[in-house]
């Protein structure tokens, strides 16, 4: 169910240290979803482009990708220019387009991309299990590395449960409609998934009891910090700085 | 009887699910060391409950349990023993847990107290001598049923229990995955207990048959193994004859 598209590949970006990626991203975009101005937006995206490129993904399947984040944008490309107080830029029948819309709008676009760019060339490369003994060697708390790790781990198993429900319902000729009985033989469905989820969870604990838990999580990974790890960081700080600098016209 | 040979030693056990009348009725059970014991008996007629009231999942309503020579009272007793006895879960999907193979079958041995190094080695030979090496970096939930199962195994062998507790473990499984667990339980030096309703295989992996009905293990009942050869069609599958 979660395919890890991106994760495998020999590449620059996928032999770093995830904890290095995982830094950079964070910074990278909380800085850019904080900018406002067109000329440090405009080199992030450069930026978020050339991890793309040093990643070597497959371009087809990252468009693809990026089809959905922008097929939401659309929607405020209908409304925003038309919404904002402003200049006048363009009039459509009755509507009035905006220049202030208009730039908002290419702003949430550029944004957008570029954090998402960004996070697949950074975090996508990292398979989800390392990510999360990454995040447990950040000092992310364990309790939420760990529901992490079993979402991953369990909504594949939920999901195959899910379907076979549905299935049970189809074969004994199940059509939804709008009546009471198709809401009511969903709303069993949620219900009786939710008890199954439960029942599994109570389960799995007590197949870890069988095999010594007591709370305490230990790992086998120890990831290991590399020259090209440190040169890669301090290029990613200095051009981030870079982008801080544009975007509030610091200049040294 | 020299009791240091006494492993598990239930005495009037009784045990009901939230007021139902009980699945397990005043049941009394030994293991000695050594002892290969199949368990057979309906659907929910206590053969699980069974397990987990040995490995302390569940706690009985009365009775004593004695595990090597000990009462077992509470979590703690029982926490003790688990690191001796080891029970192999009806679904493989409970017991694999971790994103990947190596993960999973470390998990125990890091439990035991073991280095990270210490745990990566016992967990690579236990998938080396269960036949499964190259396994470590597959993802858990992808395997196949039969892969899962066998990889349960490995999670279990790789604590080094003295006893093994097996849960209906060819449930499902094709007939070459079948013989691999058959191959590997006959190779294996440990006293267990195997619930099976595949009557062939516990022949093949036990030295003594328990049934267990309305609460209680008929030792009066024990049926006693016997190969024999006959032909039919569609012989290939597990089944049982009608007598």
């Amino acid at each position: 169910m979660i395919e890890e598209r991106f994760a495998a590949g020999d590449s620059f970006v996928h032999g770093l240290d995830p904890r290095v990626k995982i830094i950079v991203a964070i910074i990278f975009s909380v800085v850019v979803a904080v900018s406002s101005n067109f000329s440090a937006l405009l080199p992030a995206l450069v930026v978020a482009v050339i991890l793309i490129l040093l990643a070597k993904l497959p371009m087809g399947k990252v468009f693809y990708r990026l089809l959905f984040v922008n097929g939401l944008i659309l929607f405020l490309w209908f409304m925003l220019p038309f919404t904002f107080q402003g200049d006048t830029l363009f009039t459509i029948g009755p509507l009035v387009g905006t220049k202030e819309g208009v730039l908002y709008a290419s702003q949430i676009t550029v944004k957008s991309n570029t954090i998402l760019l960004a996070m697949i060339a950074l975090l996508a490369t990292i398979p989800i299990s390392t990510l999360g003994h990454a995040m447990r060697q950040l000092y992310v708390p364990d309790k939420v590395v760990h529901l992490f790790l079993f979402t991953y781990r369990y909504i594949h198993v939920i999901f195959q449960e899910y379907q076979r429900l549905i299935n049970a319902m189809r074969i004994r000729g199940f059509i939804p409609k709008t009546n009471i009985h198709t809401y009511k033989s969903y709303a069993y469905l949620v219900g009786i998934l939710l008890v199954r989820s439960y029942d599994r969870a109570e389960r799995i604990h007590k197949a870890m009891l069988c095999r010594g838990f007591t709370g305490r999580y230990y790992t086998l990974s120890r990831f290991s910090v590399r020259t090209g790890d440190l040169v890669y960081l301090t290029v990613m700080l200095v051009a981030i700085l870079g982008l801080v600098m544009l975007q509030w016209r610091v200049t040294i | 009887m020299e009791s240091n040979n006494l492993i598990i030693n239930l005495k009037h056990i009784s045990f009901s699910y939230s007021g139902d009348k009980p699945v397990l009725d005043k049941l009394s059970f030994q293991l000695l060391r050594g002892d290969r014991i199949g368990l057979v008996g309906a659907n929910g007629s206590g053969k699980t409950t069974l397990l987990h009231v040995i490995m302390g999942l569940l706690r009985p309503s009365s009775g004593t349990i004695e595990l090597f020579g000990k009462t077992a009272h509470e979590e703690k007793d029982f926490q003790a023993i688990r690191k001796k006895i080891g029970l192999l879960f009806q679904d493989p999907d409970d017991q694999l847990f971790s994103p990947t193979v190596l993960e999973d079958v470390a998990f125990g041995p890091l439990n035991l107290g073991k280095s990270p190094e210490e745990a990566r080695d016992i967990a690579l030979q236990t998938l080396v001598r269960l036949d499964l090496s190259g396994f470590e970096h597959r993802i858990t939930y992808k395997l196949s049923g039969g892969e899962k199962k066998l990889v349960s195994l490995a999670t279990v062998l790789a604590m080094d229990p003295e006893v093994l507790l097996l849960d209906e473990p060819t449930n499902g499984l094709d007939d070459e995955t079948e013989e691999k667990i058959t191959d590997i339980l006959k190779g294996l030096d440990l006293s267990c207990i195997l619930i099976s309703h595949n009557l062939d295989f516990l022949f093949e992996t036990t030295n003594r048959i328990y049934a267990i009905a309305n609460g209680k293990i008929s030792l009066d009942e024990t049926l006693v193994p016997h190969p024999h050869v006959h032909t039919h069609r569609f012989g290939r599958l597990p089944h049982e004859h009608k007598s």
